[in-house]
């Protein structure tokens, strides 16, 4: 799995973390390229976002390597914070902030991070809100606004960082059926436009129509991970048929 | 004879309300350094440090713990009694009355604000921090930028009632001869011996300027809680 290190943008070398005595992650080892979407899914508490949580270091890793963008993970917050200016996130509960507008939520950490004017960070906001197709909320507040279009004003607030990476925590779980398909639209033009992407999600119908690879994980570790014809349609082992059996059939 | 002597009242009246500039003073100047008070206190509390988290946290229960009344004793009787207060650049004010008001007041307002400060940063929605941090905000830029105005929001009730209770505690500065409205009023009843009239009506004047206090927290809650209000 792990080949040649620097074509690599994310590297992860035997990874493990615990909650307490509770180990969420057992010796998890990925390597993503530039441009490759994988999709991870699996039942709850399998570790799936806990795993992508350690990318941008919202949880510390307790053994292991992780290396994104040449970045390695350790303490040193310089190394975090350049991580994190190239990685953007998606959270499954929006994670707006309630108190600014849809177009200053998108432009602060243009400003504060990037440094960039405050034209110019309105500039950015307004061309990702259009590209998700809300320009006309700009000047509302994250509350006045439907589920699936806080989701996608999340996803370009991430943009407007300019990210090389796109992590997505169950971007659809919190949404209502009909809110669902907006949000995987974004997801998969941004997607065809070459995003380097790992997507947390149950949703297979996108895994199989954008992912390069699905991950699937199961108490802590990863059970298998193939290409999505292959993952769907000749899964090996039992677990992950048992739980595409599960979510398929429902 | 009535049993009230509103000719009493109306008297007397107008005479306190001379007090109520120093009123004023000793609310808003403690008020104002109990609140920088507050903010330097919650700043080592949330540090992380235990050698700033533990003093402040003994400051609190302290000034929390006891009554404010002993507090402006221990500070107007007790502190001159040291030789190395006198001798200290801080005697000019601790040898005034006004001074050792403002000092009392200012530390135990401090103490309880810090917590109800506290109280609104810990009530922030820990995703809205993370979602900073993921977009490659410093910790301190997260503070200023996201906790703090949302924390702000969620203890300004608390906070309001802070203030209407230390509007009350002035009247305490009037043991150490302080001639603010309750100092009027004490006055006037030794004066008068009608503790009746005089003391209903600087409750009266106290209970307008809560009532006005009230009100103007009101007004700023509605303005700054806007956003959660869906309009049409």
């Amino acid at each position: 799995m792990s080949d040649s290190g620097h074509t690599n943008i994310i590297q992860l070398e035997n990874v493990d973390k615990f909650f307490g005595v509770f180990q969420a992650l057992k010796n998890i080892s990925l390597s993503v390229k530039k441009g490759e979407r994988i999709v991870v899914c699996g039942p709850s508490g399998s570790g799936k976002s806990t795993l992508i949580r350690c990318i941008n270091r919202l949880e510390e890793h307790d053994g292991g390597k992780i290396v994104v963008n040449g970045h390695e993970l350790t303490s040193a917050v310089k190394d975090i914070d350049a991580v994190r200016r190239e990685v953007g996130m998606v959270f499954q509960s929006f994670n707006l902030f309630p108190h600014l507008t849809i177009v200053k939520n998108l432009m602060l950490a243009p400003r504060l991070v990037r440094r960039s004017s405050k034209s110019e960070a309105h500039d950015t906001a307004m061309k990702y809100l259009e590209r998700v197709k809300i320009p006309e909320q700009a000047d509302k507040y994250p509350s006045q606004l439907s589920g699936g279009q806080q989701q996608r004003v999340a996803i370009a607030r991430a943009l407007c960082m300019n990210p090389l990476i796109m992590l997505f925590d169950e971007p659809t779980s919190a949404l209502d059926p009909e809110m669902i398909s907006e949000v995987l639209d974004v997801m998969t033009d941004l997607a065809q436009e070459g995003m380097t992407m790992i997507v947390v999600t149950h949703e297979m119908g996108f895994a199989r129509q954008v992912a390069d690879l699905v991950v699937f994980m199961d108490q802590g570790e990863i059970v298998e991970s193939n290409p999505p014809k292959e993952f769907f349609d000749n899964p090996k082992n039992e677990r992950t048929k048992l739980f595409l059996s599960q979510i398929l059939t429902h | 004879m009535s049993f009230i002597d509103f000719a009493l009242i109306i008297d007397s009246i107008p005479k306190m309300l001379v007090g109520i500039g120093l009123t004023f003073q000793l609310l808003f100047l403690s008020l104002a350094l109990g609140t920088a008070l507050a903010i330097i206190l919650l700043l080592l509390r949330i540090s992380g440090r235990w050698y700033l988290s533990a003093p402040t946290m003994v400051y609190i229960y302290i000034f929390r713990g006891t009554p404010i009344l002993v507090q402006i004793f221990i500070i107007y009787y007790g502190l001159p009694q040291l030789e190395f207060v006198r001798d200290s650049i801080f005697w000019p004010i601790l040898k005034e009355p006004f001074g050792c008001a403002i000092v009392a007041l200012s530390l135990n307002t401090g103490a309880y604000v810090s917590e109800i400060f506290r109280g609104g940063v810990l009530g922030v929605d820990r995703g809205l921090k993370e979602a900073g941090a993921a977009l490659g905000l410093s910790a301190t830029h997260r503070f200023i930028y996201i906790t703090s105005p949302i924390a702000i929001r969620l203890c300004l009730p608390a906070y309001s009632n802070d203030v209407i209770s230390l509007m009350k505690s002035t009247a305490l500065a009037s043991t150490i001869t302080l001639l603010d409205m309750m100092g009027i009023a004490r006055t006037i009843v030794a004066e008068t011996y009608a503790p009746y009239e005089v003391f209903i009506s600087v409750m009266v004047i106290y209970l307008i300027i809560t009532w006005t206090i009230q009100r103007s927290f009101g007004w700023i809650e509605k303005r700054m809680s806007r956003h959660v209000r869906i309009e049409a």
